[in-house]
């Protein structure tokens, strides 16, 4: 008992010392308290005195400038100007109807736009400042600080607004900004706090919506003191955010001008690709639109203009709109069956107009047929019996495969919307989707590039770099950002037989050079410019029987949406390629008539870096070419400006 | 001990005990009331109502709370301990099963006529359980590894289930006051040089992890904390609170702006003013001397308990008191922290002073056991 004790006694006092430890340490913590306090509130006490009283001190967000978009020469393609608004804070205000009233006999305001802005004042939280208008003049501004005692709460404020100086022309590469949307804030996990800032504007489609995070940049935020009106007085502290990034596109503003007006007045699209570098020097769309119209919020009647438009002008046709390529796909079929070494490049196929294939009677487009034709006039004359029966042997799973070698039927990644994946169809494929069996006759409707085979003209013009370099070519937009070069599109060799390419190559020349080739109207006559390609004209309709019987309808003779679509692949110089290029004309007619013309134009546009001479056409031409390029000059009034500048 | 061994004879009995109250600790506890019912009279705009007319009451209800288990022999608390330990765990299930969601977290079990938050009782029955545990252990073996792991398990499993609400803060505080009474029982120091050195080191290793691919926490607890070391980087966020909290703060002064006078609290610049930020409306309006004197008060306070405890020869008295005023401290000391921003913004009220009624009677409650303990100690 008495060693218990002994040792209960040792305890307690371990515990006594322990207790004042922690009373201790419980003391020194209250003591820093202190020490805190003291610091706040008698160091830094003036300070903070000041700051409480009369001024009330209030954090803003610092928009950062959004990056500016230029085109491969430094033209500018997207920039930011100052822009002058008007913003009211309602708390300020008070009397909203007439600060307004007051307002609008200083300054012109437009009822609609005041009716707005009422609306959403009244709407909004009492502090938030609110745009009146953003499209008033420096004097309008001076005129409304002068006056600044008779309109409580009202603000003069410059911003920037986004301008598009070449407009329609990069309508569809650029697409537009606009104010951030409830729409768009719910499509974002953890938004940037940037985008709740009212009307922020942030890309909505093409190059402005998939380069957001880089052009937009991240927000500073400055600490300001306001009096009771609101008004900035004094800024305390001020945290710089970093401006958006300039991007810089492979895109050839002039060319890309060129382009635009050589497809106006067609519902067309094409693309031009550097063959070497995969640099895309030129997308166009036609018809367009101009993105200004958009930053600034477009009016319902004209956007119910662009909508209900039937040739589409919203749609960037050359990367979202498939096509069935039509005979640009004949090289895919041929590279197959050279591949799998089921003919050779000098072996005959016999056409007759037509082959039979399980009872059914497949057409070449030519009724009396080619005859005797080898790979080089199968694809000069574009014979189509020649691939109807090179496909049979080859069958569709390695043509398929031979297209995604080429690059169709993959989505290229190209910082444009909704760019399109295509289609190469296989047995899987058609099992899957259309829960059928495959038939021999999809085959020979595939080898062609009719049937369910579909494409872009940015995969038909990716295809035709990889004919004419033999190498994995892929497209690249965006060439820097902030000065920084992004990766090369030149790929690896592909994994074909080059010589099979050669023969392909040599064949494509005889399409656009060799009299009775398909394209030969529309030849480079330049020797060291020559220009090899490929027709095609798909259908978009079935040719019945009967209607064979009595003649096929010409297409002139049809409604526009029931025409056949015009398409022309080419590459040009044709022993040394440096551009290819891809035309797609909606409902054009035929390929040879409707897009081979454009697309040797814009060939010679782009080899002669401006306006080709003369004798780079067939002699008969010329006559006709020289007014069109006088008419073109005409339409390119974005382009005048530019020289205009500079001079 | 058993309970023989008490003195009965020279304990008081009866009505008597009321004399015999730690009556310096009762008045001191009610001047922190007071300075509460002032500061809520002020921050509602010089009126009674909403807040401190029923703050006024729970406290009343709180006094003749504290007063009758005063009077209950403290060998009544010692032996249901373990008892009230395990009903507080059953409640902390009980909300995280049903309870009701407030503020994002589930923290109350709605009584009818008050809202119980169980975590709040737990920072007392878990006291009472670890005192009563280190009480019944032979002193010889308290640093022995099996019985250095009980005690760990017993605080853990209630701060598991805090977690679960999810209440970050008042699971530290857990930790930290559970670990505080081990400490106090003796346990060997090399355990608490062990704990502190790897608390070190996760800290380390989270601030390292960071963005590799290993990382510890969430991005958005990582943007929490990048908050509190850098509040403008979020200024409108929740920077706000702490930056808007030092400006009421320094605006004080030393003799603060007078009594309901403090622009910052009048013009709703603060959040919380009537909870976890009352601090602040105390410094804007009495300045340094205000808020330093109730510094002082509630230095008084622990060391009225330490005191008691010291002077009180039976061991699970002792633990019990210097364990509920290490709670007291924590309270205060991390409310005030936090308002003066040297700690994030974490939900922990100011004891006594911040409106609320679970705290204040779960408070009154402890320190109902502090006055048994001190009534009943061994002559």
């Amino acid at each position: 008992m008495k060693r218990k004790n002994a040792d209960h006694e040792a305890n307690q006092s371990l515990m006594s010392r322990r207790a004042l430890v922690v009373g201790g340490l419980q003391f020194v913590l209250v003591g820093g308290l202190a020490a805190r306090m003291r610091h706040l509130q008698i160091n830094e006490a003036d300070q903070f005195r000041t700051l409480a009283e009369e001024n009330r001190i209030k954090f803003k967000l610092i928009p950062p400038a959004r990056g500016e978009v230029f085109d491969r020469n430094g033209v500018q393609l997207a920039q930011n100007v100052p822009n002058y608004q008007i913003k009211m804070v309602r708390e300020d205000t008070r009397d909203v109807e007439a600060v307004i009233a007051r307002l609008s006999q200083i300054i012109d305001l437009d009822d609609e736009a005041i009716e707005r802005a009422v609306a959403l004042i009244k709407r909004s939280a009492p502090f938030h400042p609110i745009t009146i208008t953003d499209d008033v003049t420096w004097e309008d501004i001076s005129r409304v600080s002068v006056n600044a005692p008779a309109l409580p709460g009202v603000t003069p404020e410059v911003g920037l607004s986004r301008v598009y100086p070449l407009g329609s022309d990069f309508a569809h590469i650029l697409g537009y900004v606009g104010p951030v949307s409830d729409y768009d804030l719910k499509k974002i996990d953890d938004p940037d706090p940037l985008l709740r800032i009212p009307r922020f504007q942030i890309g909505k489609v093409g190059v402005e919506a998939k380069e957001e995070i880089r052009l937009r940049g991240s927000a500073g935020n400055k600490q300001v003191e306001v009096n009771a009106a609101g008004r900035e007085m004094r800024e305390l502290g001020r945290r710089e955010g970093k401006p958006g990034a300039n991007i810089q596109l492979t895109i050839d503003s002039k060319l890309q001008n060129y382009l635009q007006a050589r497809l106006d007045g067609e519902s067309a699209s094409a693309v031009v690709i550097d063959c070497e570098t995969g640099d895309l020097v030129a997308i166009g769309s036609a018809p367009t639109y101009d993105p200004n119209l958009f930053v600034s919020g477009i009016s319902v009647a004209d956007y119910r203009e662009l909508t209900d438009n039937k040739f589409r002008p919203l749609a960037s046709k050359a990367v979202q709109g498939t096509y069935p390529p039509g005979s640009t796909f004949k090289m895919i079929t041929a590279m197959a069956a050279l591949e799998e070494g089921i003919i050779g490049p000098d072996e005959t196929v016999r056409c007759n107009g037509h082959l039979e294939v399980a009872d059914r009677k497949f057409h070449c487009w030519k009724r009396s047929g080619h005859g005797s034709v080898d790979l080089k006039n199968s694809l000069k004359r574009s014979c189509d019996v020649y691939y109807y029966d090179l496909a049979l042997k080859v069958g569709i799973e390695k043509i398929s495969a031979m297209a995604n070698v080429f690059g169709l039927g993959v989505r290229h990644n190209v910082e444009m919307s909704a760019v399109a994946r295509g289609l190469t169809p296989t047995k899987a494929w058609k099992k899957r989707v259309h829960d059928k069996d495959w038939v021999i006759g999809d085959t020979v409707n595939a080898s062609i590039g009719q049937g369910d085979m579909l494409a872009s003209p940015l995969q038909l013009a990716v295809m035709t770099a990889r004919l004419a370099t033999g190498r994995e070519v892929t497209p690249r937009l965006v060439k820097s950002v902030d000065g920084v070069e992004q990766a090369s599109g030149a790929g690896a060799p592909l994994k074909v037989d080059q010589n099979n390419l050669k023969k392909m190559r040599q064949a494509m020349f005889a399409v656009v050079n060799d009299r009775g080739g398909t394209a030969n109207k529309s030849r480079i006559t330049v020797d060291n410019m020559r220009m090899a390609g490929k027709t095609g004209t798909s259908q978009v309709r079935n040719i019945s029987a009967a209607e064979r019987r009595t003649g096929v309808v010409r297409n002139e003779d049809l409604p526009w949406e029931r025409r056949d679509h015009a398409l022309f692949v080419d590459f040009a110089p044709a022993d040394n390629p440096k551009y290819a290029v891809a035309v797609i004309v909606e409902h054009g007619g035929g390929g040879s008539t409707a897009a081979a013309p454009i697309a040797r134009d814009i060939t010679l546009q782009a080899l002669y870096d401006g306006p080709p001479p003369l004798e780079a056409y067939p002699s008969k031409d010329r006559g006709r070419i020289r007014s069109q390029q006088k008419r073109l000059a005409k339409m390119r009034p974005m382009a005048k400006t530019q020289d205009d500048d500079k001079a | 001990m058993s309970y023989l061994e008490y003195t009965v004879k020279s304990t008081p009995t009866g009505l008597r005990k009321i004399l015999f109250l730690n009556w310096p600790l009762t008045l001191l506890l009610c001047s922190v009331a007071c300075v509460g019912f002032l500061m809520l009279y002020s921050v509602a705009g010089g009126s009674f109502t909403p807040w401190a007319e029923p703050q006024m009451k729970r406290f009343a209800i709180g006094l003749v709370l504290m007063v009758a288990i005063g009077m209950t022999p403290i060998w009544f608390w010692r032996s249901i301990a373990v008892f009230c330990y395990g009903v507080t765990v059953i409640l902390l299930i009980a909300v995280d099963l049903f309870g009701e969601e407030g503020k994002g977290a589930q923290r109350w079990i709605d009584l009818g006529f008050m809202r119980l938050q169980p975590s709040e009782l737990m920072k007392i029955t878990l006291v009472m359980f670890l005192a009563a545990y280190y009480d019944w252990l032979p002193p010889e073996k308290k640093s022995r590894p099996l019985w250095v792991l009980l005690p760990i398990a017993i605080i853990l499993l209630p701060t598991a289930l805090v977690i679960q609400q999810p209440d970050l803060g008042t699971s530290l505080l857990l930790v930290m006051a559970g670990g505080g009474i081990m400490f106090l029982a003796g346990v060997h120091w090399a355990y608490f040089a062990a704990v502190i050195a790897s608390g070190v080191g996760l800290i380390v290793a989270v601030f390292q992890s960071r963005e590799t691919s290993w990382q510890l926490l969430n991005n958005y607890q990582y943007r929490r904390i990048d908050t509190f070391i850098d509040p403008s980087a979020d200024p409108l966020g929740a920077g706000y609170h702490i930056t808007q909290s030092k400006i009421a703060l320094g605006s004080g002064g030393w003799t603060g702006r007078g009594f309901m006078q403090g622009p910052q609290s009048r013009l709703n610049f603060l959040p919380e003013k009537h909870t976890d930020f009352i601090f602040t409306t105390l410094a804007e309006e009495f300045g340094f001397v205000g808020g330093i004197s109730l510094l002082a008060i509630y230095l008084l306070v622990i060391f009225f308990c330490i005191a008691s405890a010291l002077a009180n020869r039976d061991r699970f008295s002792s633990l019990l008191i210097l364990g509920i005023a290490l709670n007291f401290f924590l309270f205060f000391a991390v409310n005030m922290a936090m308002v003066m921003g040297l700690i994030p913004v974490v939900g922990v009220p100011l004891p006594l002073v911040s409106y609320g009624g679970s705290a204040m009677l779960v408070l009154m409650l402890a320190f109902g056991l502090v006055q048994s303990a001190h009534v009943h100690r061994p002559r």
